[in-house]
């Protein structure tokens, strides 16, 4: 088959260089693919994407898509320019949750990419900022078409919009020696207990569940999720005295100064004459340098568990926010544990979908009330791992103090029990 | 009028991973001891029982058309085990449980185009958003941004050369769907929005515009006798938030919509707190197809660092020892009053003391 092909001068130019080139892929789509309509898509989408290019101006346009039953998943993307590049005029996502930790067999991958062919534009992402997969470019029938397909296949679609959105888990338990917690355990159980709040937006905003296995946070959930799962530990790091003496050996003393001790935010390390390593673990804040450096010497304890961490998202609109600390430790070993930990996420969105404002993200609603009210909203209480500071101005009213105190103090107790 | 459907969705949300993943990594969950690097972009993970996993990372194109798909898994059928995994970053991952395997795997990669590397200190892959290709607001494109600098890049990403590992993002509008990175490379509008006034009325609820402006620049007008929107254009910071919810509100211009890089977002606990990361250069042309300014300042950033900092030093680290007067003395780049915040909170970013290095 033979047709004339759009001219891409200013494309071409990012098939130069070793890197690989996606407008080389979309190219191939357009040459090589057997179905005519997979060709078509990828000649206008090529030249719609050559006139972004040369006149600097994005040309999609939003609209309303959802496969049956569903409010969610579907970016609908609509050409202001199709009448000139008709093919694509019709250029939608599905957003498809992947499996927790991102691990797929050829086989499935294979599965999937014979559906998107048939239906859609041929191109996929794996995967996008919030971690879903990115099926690029379906017609708003082929939409319906292809989701049928791999739904009926294990897949489902993940969020977008006000909603629950997609979850992501690090590599974890299933291949790194840092992990504290069953990451893809904590990830499939929180967001498959909200999965009608992923498929029907009804919140204020999104509400994403980000799950790292330990304090390097590989998983971005601090900064770029509204409830972050952290895995950490409780008791004494693990100290293999003899790879700490063969590191010692092999990268000399004054490296391993310079480079572990000194680099200790809370100078809880020190280097003995006899080349071990003593370590202060009650001033240990597991900020995992030490263990980052010398894997094979230092592991995390055995009494292990998580931090929550809430409310961290990016600039809209009041500006970027850390999560910060809503449970410094919570075990998640037991079906109760699990429990305990649902309970808290619903408590949170429950409250949040009460009293936040149309398009106030968590973090945003805690910052206009305060995080003593949400705390009492969500049935939690304060503790002094929630703060870098006490509170500076004294512009504040004290009067219940010694029923807060006594709170406290009632609290305190009730803990060293459950401990004992 | 709608179409009949009469499939019910099956709601079986997010897939186990298990039945996916590698046999030795299932054997083996949750009991890993250590992880060595034997070279650039491989890992080497042992369990406590003795068993042992190879994992060769490498970089793609991001935006993989079939064909591609198909030949990563030809790849990893013929070289590997049949099991790859994602790196939140898109590096594709293949786990071998044979060591034997690893340097022809590596050599089957490369002959056909991808980029292994991308592990410990060395520049990963750019993590980055749509663009032109698929965003409904971009100011820029995305992949092809990444595309010309990853060229240029690719050097560091299959070694060992930094100090510590360098995640760069991008974001191709202030919404920085790119997230926080060592370096990040943004659209920074410079001119309000231009208003199509006969569309708005038609389009956007305008009440939920005004209320998303952060500065409450956007009021209620009536333009040419149509209920419109007015921008009061001194108090506009240009950010494009009115942009999404009404597109009539162009905020995107050929001309004025340029690009800033920030530096020193670091996700980590490791060592300090994780840190956002901070403006140090602006007014870079957004210039298709290559970008060429702004990876000219990445480099130079890159290029610093690598020279300066210690090692361990993420760039916030390095920044943090040095002080900034020090960072833009030695990246040559100008310091301006846009350096100076004046949003909530700003008076916590000023020197409160007198910490000065002479």
């Amino acid at each position: 088959m033979t047709k004339q092909t759009h001219p891409t001068p200013m494309l071409d130019e990012l098939e130069k260089g070793p890197w690989p080139s996606f407008i080389s892929g979309i190219k191939r789509l357009r040459d090589q693919h057997p179905d005519g309509r997979v060709s078509g898509v990828a000649n206008d989408l090529l030249g719609q994407l050559e006139h972004s290019y040369e006149t600097r101006k994005g040309y999609w346009k939003g609209g309303t898509v959802s496969v049956f039953g569903y409010g969610s998943g579907i970016i609908p993307r609509f050409s202001e320019v199709g009448s000139a590049f008709p093919a694509s005029k019709e250029f939608h996502t599905l957003r498809v949750q992947p499996p927790a930790g991102n691990y797929y067999t050829t086989d499935s991958l294979r599965q999937l990419a014979e559906s998107w062919e048939k239906w859609g534009s041929g191109l996929v992402t794996f995967h996008g900022q919030t971690g879903n997969i990115m099926f690029i470019g379906a017609s708003t029938e082929n939409t319906q078409h292809f989701f049928d397909d791999i739904n009926e296949y294990g897949w489902d679609l993940g969020g977008a919009g006000p909603c629950v959105r997609t979850g992501q888990s690090c590599v974890g338990s299933a291949r790194c020696e840092q992990s504290n917690i069953d990451e893809m355990r904590v990830h499939r159980t929180l967001l498959n207990n909200f999965t009608d709040d992923v498929h029907r937006p009804s919140l204020p905003y999104k509400f994403k569940f980000k799950v790292s296995g330990c304090p390097n946070d590989c998983m971005n959930s601090i900064e770029r999720s509204d409830f972050a799962i952290i895995g950490t530990w409780r008791d004494d790091m693990k100290v293999e005295q003899k790879e700490v003496k063969e590191y010692v050996a092999k990268k000399g003393r004054q490296y391993i100064v310079d480079n572990v001790i000194a680099r200790c935010p809370t100078k809880a390390l020190s280097l003995a004459e006899d080349d071990t390593l003593e370590v202060d673990n009650r001033n240990c804040v597991r900020c995992m340098h030490c263990l980052n450096v010398m894997p094979k010497a230092l592991s995390p304890g055995d009494d292990k568990g998580a931090t929550l961490l809430l409310g961290g998202k990016r600039t809209l609109k009041i500006g970027d926010l850390m999560g910060t600390v809503i449970v410094p430790f919570i075990k998640l070993e037991t079906p109760e544990d699990y429990e305990r930990l649902v309970e808290i996420a619903e408590n949170t969105i429950d409250f949040w979908a009460e009293n936040g404002l149309e398009h106030e993200r968590c973090g945003e609603m805690i910052e206009r009330i305060g995080l003593v009210n949400f705390l009492e909203g969500i049935g939690l209480d304060v503790d002094p791992n929630m703060i870098t500071d006490p509170r500076t101005s004294s512009y504040v009213r004290t009067d219940d103090w010694e029923d807060e105190a006594a709170r406290w103090f009632e609290h305190k107790q009730s803990r060293q029990a459950a401990t004992a | 009028m709608a179409k009949q459907h009469d499939r019910d969705p099956i709601e079986s949300g997010c897939p186990d991973g298990l039945q996916y993943m590698h046999p030795v990594m299932r054997r083996n969950y949750g009991n890993w001891a250590y992880h060595e690097d034997p070279r650039p972009g491989v890992l080497k993970h042992v369990a406590h029982g003795g068993d042992a996993i190879w994992t060769v990372r490498a970089g793609t194109q991001r935006i993989l058309d079939v064909f591609t798909l198909r030949k990563l898994c030809d790849i990893g059928d013929r070289y590997a085990d049949g099991y790859v995994r994602f790196t939140i970053r898109s590096n594709i991952e293949y786990m071998v449980g044979d060591e034997s395997k690893v340097m022809p795997l590596i050599s089957a990669l490369e002959d056909a185009g991808f980029v292994v590397g991308g592990t410990k200190n060395s520049v990963t892959m750019i993590s980055h958003t749509q663009g032109w290709l698929h965003c409904d607001i971009p100011g820029t494109d995305a992949s092809g941004v990444v595309k010309a600098m990853m060229d240029e890049l690719i050097g560091e990403f299959k070694n060992w050369n930094m100090p510590n590992r360098v995640h760069i993002t991008t974001s191709c509008c202030q919404i920085n769907c790119g997230g926080q990175g060592d370096i990040a490379i943004n659209v920074q509008h410079t001119k309000p929005p231009k208003i199509n006034h006969d569309l708005v009325s038609n389009v956007c609820e305008r009440p939920s515009v005004v209320a998303r402006c952060p500065v409450a620049a956007i009021r209620p007008a009536i333009v040419n006798g149509k209920p419109s929107l007015e921008v009061d254009e001194k108090k506009c910071i240009c950010c494009g938030a009115c942009y999404p919810p009404c597109p009539p509100m162009q905020i995107n211009d050929p001309e004025h919509t340029k690009l800033a890089i920030w530096v020193g977002g670091n996700h980590s606990n490791a060592r300090g707190k994780p840190t956002f990361q901070k403006l140090v250069a602006a007014g870079i042309p957004n210039n298709p197809p290559r970008w060429p300014e702004a990876t000219a300042v990445v480099k130079k950033i890159l290029q610093t660092y690598k020279e300066d900092a210690k090692d361990w030093e993420r760039i916030n680290d390095w920044i943090e020892r040095i002080g900034w007067p020090r960072f833009f003395e030695l990246t040559e780049l100008p310091f301006t009053k846009y350096h100076i915040d004046n949003w909530l909170g700003a008076r916590r970013s000023l020197n409160a003391s007198t910490h000065i290095r002479f």
